[in-house]
């Protein structure tokens, strides 16, 4: 990425007064609009938006009140990464220049119902920068569980009671299933972790050809936490090791957050209300989980 | 100058068709009997004698997908389906139409599963009616041809921009070679200009497009698209004579019609099998019989008017078709019923369902339907769906 390294980083100091994603519905605390917003703003006015059916389209886009600057558009919920290779490829042929795709999908748009399009779109090698962000549920339609919802997680469909205490399954390894296609870049980011998340962005942006980003973001009407804590929320997930930063470029996996000791997983999951009803031998499972996953990353990643 | 001709299936002259329209997009996925008008496409553009870009799509759902949003961002786009495929894409043809994005299809007609069949009906597209997108339905692989061209003008018009589905019977068509002549590539830019749209997205005006709308707004949305399906008559029947001025070549707009002036009894048909139907009508003429047919091209808009005007004088009518509405009747038959019922035409109706799956509709087949036609409007009682050359014995 030597081309990367002779650009400006954007940091909180000089990033634009811009807005392109403003006026919107979303609640209080999304931290889906903040991913949106902050990604807009780093890849500038010349950015075709792609987001398919779900909590961005439903607040950004009801006529007459459009929320985006940029040119925008909602897509069919599993076809984001389809319209938006549709979209590169067509500007691409009517030799529109100096331009960039963006889809924006939320964790069930990506890893259930959009996979497939999503794995297309990367297998042809489209110009595109597919982020999703993760908030660990169908929050459009009322927090039903997804292919990313956590283990142990309370959901509308995965309701804690006493015979089964919420989502009874693990996260897809989604990070993992992209770069799996070895793609040119992907990585994790969190909205707890702004600047790295900025950096992650600016860099997949150089990228020509398909590049992803999944970031954490948090749901405070899903999650159940005070809306004035969802950047400390989605930094704590991070800090605890449920969520990782980590980057795939150039055939390797690489942690760029190697913490020595986590943060507390209860304190993490205590502060929830999805999570109020685990028992101590739930989260003791969570931490056996984590610690499997964060010894395979280190052994098989970080090996330089 | 010698007109140039060539020795192609109907598949093939899609191709060259769709070449010759000049898309900046292809995006398609295979399906029998659709796959050899994308692989010739594919052969075009990579001989560099179609400057496109080809796009491998994993599924027929991001096929469509794929093609709004080239056409989002104001390039002439295709597709091409059929039967299962033309299904799982149901959801992007509601969405296509409603964002009034001017792609256009090739269909190729085949049986809906179960049971599986790659072989031809008009199931799949005729479920389709209410999707938004007008539908053509040809006849040989020459009007195929041609009205891939006459489709990229109808569907871009300033008036319509709706999306577009040509139909072929699958094999009949797609499959069978005939001598079709090739168009000029200078006549066909003459005839048909470079996409222009202001529903596009760009840079110099940036929009948000694909919104979702309120109970305030949506009938509106809907009434405009309904009045943009009805704008198309005009459309397509300008083209239909522009078309013949250019190129020689007439089809007569929403609906043709063979002996059908002084008819006592009439066929009403859709697609390939109108050619057999004919014959049987100079047969069956030169033996005294007042038989005639009139085949419908466009299933929408859908020529009400024209159908009313053309079996006024009839005694009895037949609409014979390669479909059913389980539980009812054929859909075809529906539609045509409904526009005769407007101005009071109470002769008998009758419906021939048949051809399913890829069985032969035979001149025998129908020579009987005119019988029967003729013995019904001289008083005898019939049913109105009658399922023609079943192989298995009713009770009915």
């Amino acid at each position: 990425m030597s081309s990367a390294n002779t650009l400006t980083r954007i940091t909180p100091k000089n990033i634009t007064d811009q807005e392109f994603f403003y006026g919107h519905k979303a609640c209080a605390g999304c931290g889906g609009s903040l991913a949106v917003r902050l990604a807009l703003k780093v890849l500038g006015e010349r950015t075709y938006a792609a987001f398919p059916a779900g909590c961005m389209a439903a607040v950004g886009f009801i006529y007459p009140q459009m929320a985006f600057t940029n040119n925008a558009i909602i897509t069919t919920f599993p076809g984001v990464a389809s319209m938006a290779s549709g979209i590169a490829v067509g500007a691409k042929a009517l030799g529109i220049q100096n331009f960039k795709t963006v889809a924006f999908a939320g964790d069930g748009g990506t890893a259930d119902i959009g996979l497939q399009a999503l794995s297309g779109m990367i297998d042809r090698g489209d110009d595109v920068l597919y982020i999703c962000y993760d908030n660990e549920a169908y929050m459009n339609t009322g927090i039903q569980k997804s292919g990313l919802t956590p283990f142990g997680t309370q959901t509308t469909t995965t309701p804690a009671g006493k015979n089964i205490h919420g989502s009874k399954t693990q996260k897809k390894n989604l990070f993992e299933i992209i770069a799996a296609h070895d793609i040119p870049y992907a990585a994790t980011a969190s909205i707890g972790y702004p600047q790295d998340y900025i950096d992650k962005v600016q860099k997949a942006a150089q990228v020509k050809g398909p590049a992803f980003i999944h970031v954490y973001a948090s749901c405070p009407t899903g999650w159940g936490t005070p809306t004035e804590t969802s950047v400390e929320i989605a930094k704590e997930a991070v800090d605890c090791g449920l969520f990782f930063l980590a980057e795939y470029e150039n055939g390797d996996y690489r942690l760029t957050r190697n913490p020595k000791q986590f943060a507390s997983v209860a304190d993490y999951l205590k502060k929830q209300g999805r999570f109020k009803h685990l028992s101590d031998a739930d989260i003791a499972s969570i931490e056996a989980h984590r610690d499997h996953k964060w010894e395979r990353m280190r052994r098989m990643w970080n090996h330089q | 100058m010698s007109k140039k001709r060539e020795f192609i299936s109907g598949d093939e002259a899609v191709a060259i068709g769709v070449k010759l329209s000049r898309p900046h997009v292809i995006a398609a996925y295979p399906i029998t009997p659709q796959t050899i008008t994308v692989e010739r496409l594919s052969e075009m553009v990579e001989r560099g004698e179609l400057n496109a870009e080809y796009m491998h799509v994993e599924s027929e759902h991001s096929a469509i997908s794929a093609a709004m949003g080239a056409s989002a961002v104001g390039a002439r786009t295709f597709t091409a389906s059929s039967s299962q495929g033309l299904l799982y894409m149901t959801e992007g043809l509601h969405y296509a139409s409603g964002g009034r994005f001017p792609v256009v299809m090739m269909n190729a007609n085949r049986s809906v599963a179960l049971p599986w069949s790659i072989y031809g009906d008009q199931r799949d597209s005729l479920s389709l009616l209410d999707s938004g997108w007008i539908q053509v339905y040809v006849e040989d692989a020459q009007e195929a041809l041609d009205m891939m061209i006459q489709a990229f003008r109808i569907a871009e018009h300033p008036d319509v921009l709706t999306p577009m589905m040509v139909n072929l019977d699958g094999f009949i068509l797609t499959h069978t070679y005939e001598i079709v002549e090739i168009p000029e590539q200078s006549q066909v830019d003459a005839f048909l200009p470079p996409f222009q749209t202001p529903n596009k997205m760009c840079f110099d005006n940036p929009k948000n497009m694909g919104f979702s709308s309120q109970p305030n707004d949506n009938t509106e949305f809907k009434y405009q698209q309904n009045l943009a399906v009805l704008n198309a008559v005009k459309v397509l029947e300008q083209a239909d004579t522009d078309f013949a001025a250019m190129f020689g070549r007439k089809y007569n707009g929403m609906v043709d019609e063979y002996q059908s002036a002084d008819a006592e009894v009439l066929l009403v048909t859709l697609g390939s099998v109108t050619g057999t139907v004919r014959d049987v009508v100079d047969e069956m003429r030169a033996e005294g019989h007042k038989v005639g047919v009139i085949k419908i091209r466009y299933m929408r808009p859908f020529p009400e008017e024209q159908l009313q005007n053309l079996t006024a004088g009839a005694k009895a009518i037949g609409v014979l078709e390669k479909d059913i509405s389980f539980g009812y009747e054929g859909t075809v038959y529906t539609n045509v019923n409904s526009a005769l019922a407007k101005v009071g035409n109470t002769v008998p109706k009758l419906n021939f369902v048949g051809g399913l799956g890829g069985r032969d509709v035979s001149k025998a087949d129908i020579r009987n339907m005119f019988l029967k036609l003729q013995r019904v409007a001289a008083g005898e009682a019939y049913k109105t769906v009658d399922f023609f050359n079943l192989n298995v014995e009713t009770n009915e």
